[in-house]
């Protein structure tokens, strides 16, 4: 059995927050009008602590968070040990 | 008239901060109240013990204080002087930030200060039309020049009459920003604001800024709507963690008192302790301020761990814990009966402090629009 892979963690964490909405890896999760500030530091906080990085301030981007692509893309940036897996 | 006692302890967890409450904070709270401030005497008390930022690393000053510790230090400040608290809760939102969203230059700057408490911060959002909601912040911050200029009047800030470091939250050309402003700016003036319901020696104030010129490195943080979300976000649940942990102090105060006050006082030769009446509300007393305590442990397990359910979990903490301070200060002020009313007890202090808690740091009706909101979410999984 694989393990999840980054995109479909980060996904799995979305999708639990906003089950009402139909989210897919590419989906601008910001386009739906839904997501707001609390739940961007739920969402920071949530990658940080799943994949053992640190964002740095120069990462902390909205084009980094706008897709479950993106934030994989991320997390693979900041710690490719844990993005590869 | 002497307002504080003389010899600070370190305070290192639950049982020094109690100790150094007893000591140095709970004999003159009432003063302090009466006289609408907290004298310098003890917040040197507060540096010495270590109290202002024991939560940050020991490489900015701190003392790397766990938050589950800190929030169970905050109770004990809140048990004996909500001001005080209050005191607390907005240099700790400011240390917070700088030390969370800071450049190394910026931590440099302002960390050891604000560990040692010869920095004091304080918190500046809300203005005269706009509370918490930033989308109706009408402070300006200005870029140009290389750094920024800012225009605007925050209303309500704790600790504004006393603070060194204003940490302000602004309206830039994409978003908000919140910069890092030091009192001694041209420009910047503070006019106290008194005579408030509670938390009166708290030393409140208007702070208004005309065309007070920054550098560049005010600015906490990438200049984004996203990250000041966050850093607003960030700062406000802190606050809101330190105001639940205050809450419960005032909750196990107002059982303190009335148990201590039942005890004592006769009726029909009896003690007031030995009426069922009276025995139901110290025991709701005494389940509350240990379900409040519980929920707050959680919420500060929750930050220690990183964990992102940590945000609903201080909601959900600060709203039980704030409406129980509320509706036991109430209970406490009638078993004192008159007593309750008169400023020789410190039940009608809790009882005017409590009600504060219920308006800051997002009201009560935010705090259940967003939990409902969180309920409805997780019922249609």
């Amino acid at each position: 059995m694989s393990h999840p892979t980054a995109q479909e963690q980060i996904l799995d964490f979305v999708r639990g927050r906003y089950p009402q909405a139909e989210i897919d890896a590419a989906q601008d999760i910001f386009a739906l009008g839904f997501v707001n500030s609390l739940f961007a530091m739920e969402l920071v906080m949530h990658v940080e602590k799943t994949f053992g990085v640190t964002i740095p301030n120069e990462e902390l981007r909205i084009d980094n968070f706008r897709t479950a692509t993106a934030m994989a893309g991320l997390v693979a940036r900041l710690s490719p040990t844990v993005a590869a897996a | 008239m002497t307002l504080v006692a003389p010899v600070p302890v370190q305070v290192v967890d639950r049982r020094s901060a109690r100790a150094f409450v007893d000591a140095h904070v709970v004999p003159y709270a009432d003063a302090y109240d009466r006289i609408g401030r907290v004298p310098e005497d003890l917040l040197r008390h507060v540096a010495a013990a270590g109290l202002w930022a024991p939560f940050l690393p020991p490489e900015s000053g701190g003392a790397g204080m766990d938050l589950v510790t800190l929030g169970e230090v905050h109770e004990e400040v809140g048990r004996g002087c909500s001001s005080l608290r209050s005191l607390l809760t907005v240099h700790t939102m400011v240390a917070w930030t700088v030390q969370r969203w800071g450049t190394p230059e910026q931590r440099a700057r302002w960390a050891p200060g604000l560990a040692a408490g010869t920095t004091l911060g304080a918190f500046c959002l809300s203005e005269p039309g706009a509370g918490s909601d930033t989308s109706a912040i009408a402070t300006t911050a200005v870029e140009g020049g290389g750094g920024w200029v800012l225009d605007g009047v925050k209303k309500w800030t704790t600790g504004g009459q006393r603070a060194d470091l204003f940490l302000v939250f602004a309206r830039t050309a994409a978003s908000i920003g919140a910069f890092l402003v030091p009192r001694s700016a041209p420009g910047v003036r503070v006019t106290p604001i008194e005579d408030m319901l509670g938390t009166r020696a708290s030393m409140l104030a208007e702070i208004s800024f005309d065309g007070v010129v920054l550098g560049p490195d005010a600015l906490l943080g990438p200049s984004s709507g996203f990250t000041a979300g966050m850093v607003l976000t960030g700062t406000l649940d802190l606050g809101r963690y330190s105001v639940a942990a205050g809450s419960v102090g005032i909750v196990q105060a107002c059982l303190e008192a009335s148990a201590a006050y039942a005890a004592c006082r006769r009726v029909g030769g009896r003690p007031l302790a030995e009426l069922p009446l009276i025995q139901a509300k110290l025991s709701d007393m005494v389940t509350d301020a240990r379900a409040a305590r519980l929920l707050l442990a959680e919420a500060g397990r929750l930050k220690d761990a990183g964990d992102a359910g940590t945000i609903m979990a201080t909601w959900i903490a600060k709203y039980f814990a704030s409406t129980a301070a509320v509706r036991h200060a109430a209970e406490a002020v009638q078993i004192h009966g008159a007593n309750g009313c008169s400023p020789d007890y410190p039940v009608a202090r809790f009882y005017r402090d409590a009600k504060v808690m219920e308006i800051i740091e997002g009201s009560n009706e935010i705090q259940r629009i967003t939990i409902a909101g969180q309920a409805e979410r997780e019922t249609t999984r």
